[in-house]
C-alpha cells in the first residue's frame, strides 16, 4: 500500500517537473512551431496527471482535444500567420512581479484547502455521493460521468454543444469556410481569360 | 506530400482503426471512459490525418464543407430536439423518463441519442474548422517549417 503511494508520488513529482520545464521552455522560445508542439506536450503531461488522479474521462478529453486537435488547429493558424514571435522590447520586470504575486496568492490560498483525498472533503460529501447512489438505480449505466453529463446535467452539455457550434460559426465567418476557395477559382479563371 | 511514401502507407494503416476506435468510444461511453465529445474529436482526427497526407481536396471530395456545416447543425438539432420530444411526451425538457415504458431504459436511450448528437456536432465542427484553415492558403512546403 505505502509502496504504491510512494510510486504515485514519484510519478506526480516527475510529471509536475516536466510540466514546469515545458512551461519555462514555452516562455523562452521564439519559434512558434516549437511553442505549439510544446503546448501539445504540456497537454499530454496534464492528461497523464489526470490519469494519476483517476479522472479518466477528463484525461481522455485533455489528450484528444488539448494534445491532439488543438495542436493541429494551432499549426493551421501558424500557416496563415508568421512562424516567429516578435522580439520583446519592454522590460520583463512588471509582468514577472504580477505573476509572482498572483502565484504566491494562489499558493497561500491552497494552505486553507482540506487534505487531498480526505473522506470528509466537501467534494466527497456534497452532490457526488448522491449521484453515485442514484445512477445505478435511476439510469442503470456503469459510467456515472456519462450519466451526470448527459442526463442529470443535460442542460449544461447542451450549452457546451452550442458553444462548440458557435465556435465553428465564428471561425467560418472569419475565414470563410468553403466560400473563399470558390472565389479563388473565380480569380484564377479571370486571370486565364486575361 | 506525394514523395512521403512511409507517411502515406502508415496513415492508410492507421485511419481505419482510428475510425473504429472513435465509434467504440462513442457507443461504449456508458460503460467506460469517453462519450460524444471525445469520440467526435477522434473521428475528426482520422479525416484530418487523411487531409494532411493526401491533401485537403481529397478530404473535401468525401466531406464537402456544405455537408460539414449541415452535420454540425444537425447534431445540435438532435440534442435540442430530444428535449422537445420528451416535452411532447409529457415530461420536462430533456427529461428522458418519457422515452420508454421503463424509466431506466428510457434514461439509457436518452443518453445514447444525446451523445450521438454531441459526437456529430463535435466531429463536424472540428473538421469544418480544419478545412477552413487548411483551404485558406496553399500548403506550406516542407522546408518552410
Amino acid at each position: 500500500m505505502s509502496n504504491g503511494l510512494i510510486g504515485v508520488a514519484v510519478i506526480d513529482i516527475l510529471l509536475f517537473l516536466f510540466l514546469v520545464l515545458t512551461a519555462i521552455a514555452i516562455t523562452r522560445l521564439r519559434n512558434l512551431f516549437a511553442v505549439v508542439m510544446l503546448a501539445g506536450v504540456f497537454s499530454l503531461l496534464s492528461a497523464a496527471l489526470f490519469v494519476t488522479l483517476d479522472a479518466m474521462d477528463v484525461a481522455f478529453t485533455e489528450a484528444a482535444v488539448g494534445a491532439g486537435i488543438s495542436t493541429v488547429l494551432l499549426l493551421g493558424t501558424l500557416a496563415l500567420t508568421v512562424r516567429d514571435e516578435k522580439p520583446v522590447t519592454h522590460s520583463a520586470f512588471l509582468p514577472l512581479l504580477i505573476c509572482t504575486i498572483a502565484g504566491a496568492t494562489l499558493i497561500y490560498g491552497t494552505l486553507d484547502m482540506p487534505p487531498f483525498g480526505a473522506a470528509d472533503n466537501p467534494v466527497q460529501t456534497h452532490v457526488a455521493p448522491d449521484y453515485l447512489e442514484r445512477t445505478p438505480v435511476e439510469i442503470g449505466i456503469p459510467n456515472t460521468v456519462a450519466a451526470v453529463l448527459a442526463s442529470y446535467r443535460g442542460f449544461d452539455t447542451l450549452g457546451e454543444v452550442v458553444v462548440v457550434f458557435t465556435a465553428a460559426i465564428a471561425v467560418l465567418l472569419l475565414l470563410g469556410g468553403g466560400g473563399r476557395s470558390r472565389r479563388h477559382d473565380d480569380v484564377s479563371d479571370e486571370r486565364k481569360k486575361d | 506530400m506525394e514523395h512521403h511514401s512511409i507517411l502515406r502507407v502508415v496513415s492508410k494503416l492507421l485511419i481505419p482503426p482510428i475510425l473504429l476506435y472513435a465509434l467504440y468510444v462513442q457507443f461504449h461511453g456508458e460503460y467506460g471512459p469517453g462519450g460524444g465529445f471525445q469520440a467526435g474529436v477522434i473521428f475528426a482526427v482520422a479525416f484530418i490525418l487523411y487531409a494532411l497526407v493526401f491533401g485537403v481536396e481529397a478530404m473535401t471530395d468525401i466531406l464537402p464543407p456544405r455537408l460539414l456545416r449541415f452535420l454540425a447543425a444537425l447534431g445540435v438539432l438532435i440534442f435540442a430536439g430530444t428535449g422537445v420530444v420528451t416535452m411532447l411526451l409529457g415530461d420536462a425538457y430533456l427529461g428522458y423518463n418519457a422515452l420508454a415504458a421503463n424509466p431506466v431504459h428510457a434514461q439509457e436511450w436518452g443518453i445514447i441519442v444525446v451523445e450521438i448528437g454531441v459526437g456529430t456536432t463535435v466531429a463536424a465542427v472540428m473538421m469544418a474548422i480544419f478545412v477552413a484553415f487548411a483551404s485558406h492558403n496553399p500548403p506550406i512546403k516542407d522546408e518552410d517549417w
